[in-house]
């Protein structure tokens, strides 16, 4: 009996999960980064509130992009190294499908756990609870539209032996305006200011990456296959 | 498995890697039942002719049908028809055999634990189904991907260097299931350096440099 695309979908995101959860280490790494990033800037300055609170947006968005860029490096990666990914290629479904379905997994545990985290980290750079709200949806929204961005960088290294820089190169140029979106979402509701506008932008964007960005990625994923 | 599978033709098939010429012009076809045993020295091109079949590699010229569609138009219904095993035994280190077996099998069709059990008992790794592959010897490992064409059920078996790792036991086991594989009306090219020792005749292609 054939395997939908769905189920197909279904069985490679608990493989990419339980693949994740096999490997705490690489799983925290990201995370722990964000965290110490994050934590370092109100000892660097000074703890003042004031100071910190105007740094805070910048702050959390650039160690998003970072630790995000930290991890995608590896999306295909494993599976090209040992094979995997053939099998996955032929196994008579879509790349795209492959594409979704690994990248909504790294953004499970990549993103949403770094925006589960992200509270935490406010609240030590001072950002008032009543911000916490927009600061989530929007590093949840700017978060997979990295992963998105991630995969077609990803997709078009994976074949080379130091692609990780190249991919910081292609991917950082294009994520700018999540950073410049993000941050001034976050910004304006620590304001008391409406985010609405940065937040259609951000969604926008993400709209645009989640549908894009498949078709682009498994069009590199089969160059780099040949 | 379909009782005749569809032939699978390779017409006129030229692959350059860089500036080198690998593929001149290849074409074969092979029928349900049949068996294909590719040979020649290194570098002669024989994984890149199975990478050319399964369809991972576009050819430049010519191409490759089955039933008479050329691959690329159906892609989707070849593959789920189709078994590769690649020269490397292609398993995730940190799953188990078994877990390997559900994910790489369970994208081609839908299959319970108990086939794939089966299936690694049949390749005499039935042991080692509950232990991460990276703990598994590289013997072990190739039993573990013979299951996996097993248990694909797939009609068209493309197999890059087999018998690598194998030992007596499990050459003859390999051996034995080709042959079934053929019974039931399937299809296998075989990429070996050996002369493959079977009970039924077995067409033989010479790759040169």
């Amino acid at each position: 009996m054939k395997v939908g695309p769905f189920r197909a979908m279904r069985l490679i995101l608990r493989r990419e999960l339980s693949l994740s959860f096999r490997r705490p280490d690489q799983l925290l790494q990201p995370l722990m980064f964000f965290l110490i990033v994050t934590t370092l800037f109100p000892l660097a300055l000074s703890p003042e509130l004031s100071l910190l609170r105007d740094m805070a947006p910048g702050v959390l968005w650039v160690a998003a992009l970072l630790s995000s860029l930290l991890s995608i490096d590896s999306l295909f990666k494993g599976d090209a190294d040992d094979g995997t990914l053939e099998q996955l290629a032929l196994s008579g479904h879509s790349l795209s499908v492959i594409v979704i379905a690994k990248t909504i997994a790294h953004w499970l545990v990549s993103g949403a756990a770094l925006v589960a985290m992200s509270p935490l980290v406010a609240t030590a750079l001072g950002i008032p609870a009543g911000a916490f709200a927009t600061m989530m949806f929007s590093l949840a929204l700017g978060t997979l539209t990295l992963s998105w961005l991630g995969a077609i960088g990803a997709g078009l290294t994976v074949g080379l032996r130091r692609g990780s820089v190249l991919l910081s190169l292609i991917v950082l140029p294009l994520a700018m305006p999540l950073l410049i979106f993000g941050a001034s979402a976050t910004d304006r509701a620590i304001g008391g200011q409406s985010p609405a506008g940065a937040l259609y932008f951000l969604a926008a964007l993400c709209v645009f990456t989640s549908t894009l960005a498949p078709l682009a990625a498994s069009v590199a994923l089969r160059i780099t296959l040949e | 498995m379909q009782a005749d599978a569809p032939e699978l033709t390779v017409d006129k098939v030229h692959v350059w890697r860089g500036e080198r010429h690998v593929l001149r012009g290849l074409s074969f076809q092979v029928e349900s039942g049949q068996l294909l045993h590719i040979w020649g020295p290194n570098g002669t091109g024989k994984t890149t002719l199975l990478r050319v079949v399964c369809g991972l590699l576009r050819p430049e010229q010519g191409q490759v049908a089955w039933a008479g569609q050329p691959i690329e138009h159906i892609r989707s219904d070849y593959q789920a028809a189709l078994a590769y095993g690649s020269h490397e035994a292609a398993l995730k280190g940190d799953l188990t055999a078994l877990e390997n077996l559900r994910y790489a099998v369970g994208l081609k069709r839908r299959v319970g634990d108990q086939e794939l059990r089966a299936a690694l008992d049949r390749t005499g790794v039935g042991a080692c189904a509950d232990l991460p592959a990276r703990v598994l010897s590289a013997g072990q490992r190739r039993r573990v991907a013979m299951a996996r064409v097993l248990a694909m059920r797939a009609s068209v078996w493309l197999l890059d260097e087999p018998f690598a790792n194998l030992d007596a036991v499990g050459s003859a086991l390999l051996a034995r299931m080709l042959e079934e594989h053929a019974d039931l009306g399937g299809m296998a090219l075989v990429v070996a350096h050996q002369a493959l020792d079977l009970r039924r005749p077995v067409r033989s292609l010479e790759l040169c440099a």
